[in-house]
């Protein structure tokens, strides 16, 4: 394969779109599931909440404000093409100054301090962002963006089961963490799930499940199973939207899953709000 | 039924707010979260008065994102109250009378809410742009090197919340959950 020359500044370029697009437009995908929780959900608050979620989503696609004035911390999972050679500058400058400029031009937040046990002052930019790359076969670059909000990343949780624990306790590590959460990461939330892997990487594979479009299936009848039971599990706690008491308390369940140590079973489980917002850009 | 106040609250007017009221609240609401609580505290404790009048004064945790230009505020929904926890009891106790936030408190806010007279509103997180359409003055009037976390005097018309903590116990999100949770 020849190798293809990629200008960072396209990548600028390209995270300074996404972070607007984000933050203004509401995936398809989340805004058809709260949509039809408004069908099923039995609580008349919990419907209340749920016409005011889509009503806000019009708003903010119109007027292209942030949905959520929360407009997170800039978190990209990144794969680049091993043919690719990027030229014009450093690839990770490139990104921080993409979130930058989304960020400053966009009229998004700026939810950033740094020295976080000490001075806890905002760097004013909302960098740095958070980068996962990885290297991938062929010649393109494709870029994931996902907002992080931070009430609902305090929620989260990384528990280092026993193996003997098996499925039960991942089901009861995700329902203890989302009954705990009650109201507060603003439900119907969205469950990353990761089981495996070592202490860093399990949250990473939390983190990206939450990518997933709502309604599409695992492909491993294993794990779609289980995503179905734990979100049965959750709907049953009674939280409901906002945690005013409802049946529709989180929209979906992702998992992701990769080899764990003999010893081990890393399980982390990531909530997401409710503004589930994902998007991608291909370079 | 919807329930119309005005700010400043008066005790009479929270003794009359129960959990699962909607509310619509006009007049001046102030906004702060993590850092300026810090340092109203901080004030407090040092014996210094408060950039704002506390008494009767509702507080909503809120940061918004940067009004664009010609636009009173940006996107403005509620962060998460259980952060401003440490701080809240003694503001009440300085005669703040609401809250407006969302999301679970501790028993010792709850306490204080029965004892000085103080309510606790919802407001819908990750609606913040469809709350800033009630919200139309906007002064920061103290700390603007916090940014978001500044402290300003917001003016709003017919912001909706809903009662979640009242000044008689009640709290909202125990009770709500209560009546839906199933047995799997």
């Amino acid at each position: 394969m020849p190798v293809r020359e990629v200008d960072v500044a396209d990548v600028t370029a390209a995270i300074e779109r996404l972070c607007k697009e984000a933050n203004y437009d509401l995936p398809k995908d989340v805004y058809a599931a709260l949509e039809a929780a408004k069908k099923t959900e039995e609580s008349p608050v919990g419907r209340a909440v749920l016409d005011q979620l889509t009503e806000n989503a019009d708003i903010a696609a119109r007027d292209r404000v942030p949905i959520c004035q929360d407009t997170g911390y800039a978190v990209l999972f990144i794969d680049v093409g091993q043919d690719v050679h990027f030229t014009g500058g450093g690839f990770e400058d490139a990104v921080h100054e993409g979130v930058r400029r989304g960020y400053t031009e966009g009229y998004l937040r700026k939810s950033v301090v740094e020295q976080p046990a000490h001075a806890r002052a905002n760097t004013k930019d909302n960098t740095p962002a958070v980068i996962h790359t990885r290297i991938v076969p062929g010649g393109g670059v494709r870029i994931l963006f996902m907002p992080k909000g931070g009430g609902a990343e305090n929620m989260s949780s990384l528990n280092m089961l026993k193996p003997a624990q098996g499925v039960q306790g991942v089901i009861d590590a995700v329902v203890e963490t989302v009954s705990k959460a009650g109201s507060n990461p603003c439900p119907p939330v969205v469950i990353g799930v990761g089981i495996g892997g070592s202490i860093d990487m399990v949250t990473v594979l939390a983190k990206k499940a939450l990518a997933r479009e709502i309604g599409s299936r695992h492909p491993d009848p294993r794990l779609a199973e289980l995503e179905d039971e734990l979100l049965r599990r959750i709907n049953a706690l009674g939280i409901g939207p906002q945690g005013l008491g409802g049946t529709t308390t989180a929209l979906a369940v992702f998992i992701e899953e990769m080899p764990s140590h003999i010893a081990s079973m890393p399980m982390a489980v990531n909530v997401q709000c409710h503004a589930q917002r994902h998007v991608v850009a291909e370079l | 039924m919807v329930k119309r106040i005005t700010t400043p609250l008066t005790d009479e007017v929270v003794r009359d707010l129960r959990i699962g009221d909607e509310v619509l609240i006009s007049g001046v609401v102030y906004q702060a979260r993590d850092a300026a609580h810090k340092r109203m505290v901080a004030l407090i404790e040092q014996g210094e008065p408060l950039p704002f009048e506390i008494q009767g004064a509702v507080i909503y945790y809120m940061g918004p994102s940067p009004a664009r230009p010609g636009n009173v505020i940006g996107s403005a929904g509620p962060t998460t109250s259980g952060r401003m926890d440490a701080y809240a009891p003694l503001l009440m106790e300085k005669g703040l009378k609401g809250m407006i936030g969302k999301g679970l408190r501790t028993d010792a806010v709850k306490q204080a809410m029965v004892d000085t007279t103080a309510v606790y509103f919802a407001a819908t997180g990750g609606a913040g742009a469809l709350l800033a359409q009630r919200i139309t003055g906007n002064e920061v009037i103290a700390w603007p090197e916090l940014g978001a976390e500044a402290l300003a005097r917001l003016q709003v018309e017919d912001f909706p919340a809903i009662v979640v903590g009242d000044c008689h116990g009640g709290d909202l999100y125990e009770v709500g959950r209560r009546e839906y949770a199933r047995q799997v």
